[in-house]
């Protein structure tokens, strides 16, 4: 992040061949780089780590910054679930509708210690980690994590994304991921 | 008025199913007997202006006589003269079940419902007596003293980290 504004650098363009009035590389590399560069975010907030996402949204530290402008309150136009906060037990087939909810592609980030482990609530009501009823990408620790670890969390997303073949969801292994958490790949 | 004149009340009105009376923590509270807890209630609430009925809640004692291992808890409050009164009621382990308050105050319904959540004590005559707070699959009732606190399915916990009795390492 720079605080002058003459050093706005721009994203780097992938390996290809260039030549007079044309560039010349793989599709899944172009879609990866505008993939990575236009995740919309699904904020799932339930207590104080969404108040540290919205200082991350905030002005500060400018989520927006990596594309992540528009806030999707629909999982029918988001690409990443944000899990912010204590998810209970009840809570739980919510968040796996919104979650199932969501078109492919789609990312899940789990951010602070309730989301991951159910943290320090060790008690009957509460989903321990809400990797037991869907699947995770990154995993952001802290009770409650400081927006610059919510930030290396989507850094860490956005490689994932653009590393990431288009058609990931005809992978038997995301099939069988999915599968395990029975949920259809469609 | 004063608690001492509710109590006089009380005990000529319903000689012999109401005593024990102790202070705790500032308020007085009655052993009532099971079978006449709704007639008390009314009689609170209708002679003496007790209007506000604050709390419903379950107690388990399972080191209790069998007769007396739940019990349930009414907080009454006189809005009038400011008085609040405790009224406790023991319940058998074989079948914990006593008559809803729901007829007297409405406000009853979703305490008792949350009493039956969390002790599994049944009120006779409430008009929905379901789960409130805890997911409605769930099989047990988890404030009893039997079903331990943590959730069966943790697996990265460490005992030593929640002031637990340490059963991993």
């Amino acid at each position: 992040m720079s605080t002058n504004g003459s050093s706005i650098t721009l994203e780097a363009p992938p390996q290809g061949i260039e030549g007079q009035g044309f560039f010349l590389t793989t599709l899944d590399q172009v879609v990866g780089m505008a993939r990575k560069n236009s995740l919309w975010p699904l904020p799932f907030a339930t207590s104080c780590c969404g108040i540290e996402f919205m200082a991350t949204m905030a002005a500060n530290y400018d989520l927006s910054q990596f594309g992540s402008e528009r806030m999707s309150f629909s999982p029918r136009q988001a690409d990443m679930l944000m899990v912010m906060g204590t998810i209970s037990k009840k809570m739980g087939p919510v968040l796996r509708q919104v979650y199932t909810q969501m078109a492919e592609p789609k990312w899940v980030i789990s951010v602070g210690a309730c989301a991951c482990s159910g943290g320090i609530f060790d008690t009957y009501s509460v989903l321990q980690g809400i990797d037991k009823i869907i699947p995770v990408d990154v995993y952001v620790p802290g009770c409650p994590p400081r927006p610059e670890q919510i930030l290396e969390g989507i850094d860490k997303l956005r490689d994932l994304v653009q590393n990431e073949s288009i058609r990931r969801r005809n992978s038997p292994e995301y099939k069988d991921l999915l599968g395990s958490y029975g949920i259809d790949v469609k | 008025m004063e608690v001492q004149q509710v109590l006089d009340s009380l005990n000529q009105r319903f000689e012999g199913n109401v005593g024990n009376i102790e202070e705790s923590y500032g308020m007085t509270t009655i052993q009532v007997r099971k079978s006449s807890i709704l007639e008390v209630v009314q009689y609170l609430r209708d002679e003496l202006s007790f209007t506000l009925l604050t709390d419903i809640c379950g107690m388990h004692f399972p080191d209790n006589d069998e007769e007396m291992r739940f019990a349930v808890v009414y907080h009454i409050h006189n809005l009038f003269e400011n008085i609040r009164i405790r009224l406790r009621v023991f319940l058998p382990e074989e079948n914990p079940e006593v008559d809803s308050m729901t007829p007297v105050f409405a406000s009853a319904n979703w305490q008792e419902r949350e009493t039956y959540d969390f002790f599994g004590i049944r009120f006779t005559n409430h008009p929905n007596l379901v789960r409130i707070l805890n997911m409605d699959e769930m099989e047990v009732f988890p404030l009893r003293k039997e079903f331990p606190l943590e959730d069966a399915g943790r697996t990265d916990k460490d005992d030593r980290f929640f002031g637990r009795t340490i059963h991993n390492e």
